[in-house]
């Protein structure tokens, strides 16, 4: 029994979905994605800033270290997942024309998860070398 | 698709400015800042795996008078997101609501996210780094 319940109505636990049809998912998800870029981001931004004014060679040779890599990696679906699901909530409140709010919705899932691709394929190549 | 015309309940331009609302709206206006920045993030690594040409241009544009600029504001946009990120987390678990608790963390949030922003740069300067 979470300290939470008392704040659900029955009805809810009954249809199960709540009025944006799917529970409490995306808020779960947002809040996931932000204590992981909490510490993930102390992180990456400790790492550029050891790298300002590095040759191409260090900066390089960090990215592929492997533990640079994978928290590199990390850091980089948890900011375009936790990006994608905030400007999701700002198209909501205030795109009301329902062409444009989908297109737009569309528009930024697409984004987000090409340069969450692009990223993690450019990290994936420096690692390896290629 | 015609859209009716319905009325708007007051907004922004009926309230006072106070802490509260700036935290909000600031959070919110960070978050879009850092989304944008994101695809620079992602433009950047695809240039370092292209080769040290691609590398000069991303180098060359961050060392300029304007991409210092906008260095030090994602730095600060990032530094605002992040600590009154924590902020929100706690305001989830349901601390931090009395009025008072409510206006001292939105100060602590503003004048913090000043202060990581010149750490940041405290520290990037006195390595010399885009010296």
């Amino acid at each position: 029994m979470s300290r939470f319940d008392r704040f659900r109505a029955p009805i809810k636990n009954a249809r199960g979905l709540g009025s944006a049809k799917d529970g409490v998912h995306h808020f779960i998800v947002q809040r996931i994605t932000a204590v992981a870029l909490l510490f993930l981001a102390i992180y990456v931004v400790g790492l550029v800033v050891t790298l300002a004014g590095a040759d191409y060679a260090t900066a390089r040779a960090a990215v592929a270290h492997p533990a640079n890599a994978v928290l590199l990696v990390a850091f980089l679906l948890a900011m375009f997942w936790h990006a994608q699901l905030g400007l999701q909530v700002v198209i909501e409140d205030y795109v009301h024309t329902p062409w444009l709010a989908i297109a737009s919705q569309l528009a930024v899932r697409f984004a987000c998860v090409l340069a969450a691709l692009a990223s993690v394929f450019a990290v994936v190549r420096i690692a390896l070398g290629t | 698709m015609s859209q009716p015309v319905r009325p708007l309940s007051p907004h922004l331009q009926v309230y006072r400015w106070q802490i509260q609302m700036v935290t909000s709206i600031l959070h919110r206006g960070t978050g879009i800042i850092l989304a944008v920045g994101s695809v620079l993030i992602a433009a950047a690594l695809a240039c370092l795996a292209a080769g040290p040409e691609a590398w000069a241009c991303v180098t060359g544009l961050a060392g300029s008078w304007f991409g210092l600029l906008v260095l030090f504001g994602w730095t600060w946009a990032l530094a605002y997101h992040w600590i009154n990120g924590i902020r929100h987390l706690l305001q989830d678990a349901g601390l931090g609501y009395s009025i008072a608790q409510f206006v001292r963390n939105g100060w602590i949030t503003v004048i913090g996210s000043l202060v990581i922003t010149g750490l940041v740069w405290g520290v990037v300067i006195s390595r010399g780094g885009f010296a």
